[in-house]
């Protein structure tokens, strides 16, 4: 996705990219583990990291370290680069829709056992 | 008259820092809509961009504390389980929802809803933040980001308005106590 851009102007986009990105990958991350943790027993026993919080402890947890790992990562990856923005914008905002769609009661409510 | 320091935590977290954020919301999507070089002097540009910096910075600083201190302080007593024979609910909000059929949805949806979609809030806001501090007054001529940006932040917005108001709709038919 990294390329040379077309705009001239002085900053490259990499950074913002990858802030956007990451945000992206961070909403589709708790979409998932709020499916996930809706569909197996197990998995959200996996997610109580606290006793009074519960399953969401761990689901936010997770999504906060994925999210901020994956920033960096792409940060110090594009950090330099022009990146295609738009594919990624476009990306981020599926990912972000993950997130909205994963977080929707009737939609990961399909997803529990029977 | 009385408050309980369950009820200020509730406060805080709902009324102090979540009605920040929504009411700071609008004056952000002004200013991020308006950003436009043909709009403004250089001077003006850098003023503006500054001012931009801090109030999102700010906006983003409040929602993670909303949902932080919704999460790890209030969720807590909302969730708590009474103990085995317990007939008064009053001070079990969760319980109290579920025990009836009229009133299991406020948890089975609204809380559900609320407790999850409220992070995809801070996330989406962050985003912004960092994107306008990145570009500073450059954001104005890259339209592209400009755009991703209110999108985000117009997200950001809505999740936290769809668990502010739940919340305020849970409080009314079971409130921490």
């Amino acid at each position: 996705m990294a390329e040379q851009a077309s705009e001239n102007t002085s900053l490259p986009n990499g950074p913002a990219a990858a802030a956007l990105l990451a945000g992206g990958m961070g909403a589709a991350v708790l979409g998932i583990v709020t499916t996930l943790s809706e569909a197996s027993a197990g998995f959200a026993s996996a997610m109580r990291w606290s006793a009074a919080v519960g399953p969401l402890s761990g689901k936010v947890g997770v999504t906060l370290i994925l999210y901020l790992l994956s920033w960096v990562i792409l940060h110090f990856s594009w950090r330099n680069k022009n990146v295609r923005f738009n594919q990624v914008a476009t990306i981020a905002f599926i990912l972000l829709a993950i997130g909205l769609l994963g977080t929707f009661p009737p939609i990961f409510g399909l997803f529990a056992p029977e | 008259m009385e408050i309980t320091s369950r009820e200020v935590w509730t406060f805080i977290h709902g009324m102090g820092f979540g009605a920040v954020f929504l009411l700071a919301f609008a004056g952000g999507l002004v200013e991020l809509y308006s950003m436009r070089p043909e709009w403004m002097t250089a001077e003006g540009m850098r003023t503006r961009v500054n001012r931009m910096k801090a109030g999102l910075w700010i906006m983003a600083g409040t929602v993670w504390l909303t949902v932080i201190t919704g999460t790890f302080i209030v969720y807590p007593w909302y969730r708590a389980a009474p103990p085995e024979g317990t007939t008064d609910l009053s001070i079990f909000p969760r319980s109290l929802l579920l025990s009836q059929p009229n009133t299991a949805g406020w948890h089975t949806f609204g809380m559900e809803w609320k407790e999850h979609v409220g992070w995809l809030a801070p996330i989406a806001a962050t985003v912004v933040a960092a994107i306008v501090s990145y570009y500073g007054p450059e954001i104005s001529r890259r339209m592209g980001e400009r755009r991703a940006v209110a999108i985000f932040f117009i997200i950001a917005f809505l999740a936290a308005a769809a668990a502010g108001a739940f919340g305020a709709f849970i409080t009314k038919a079971a409130a921490v106590r």
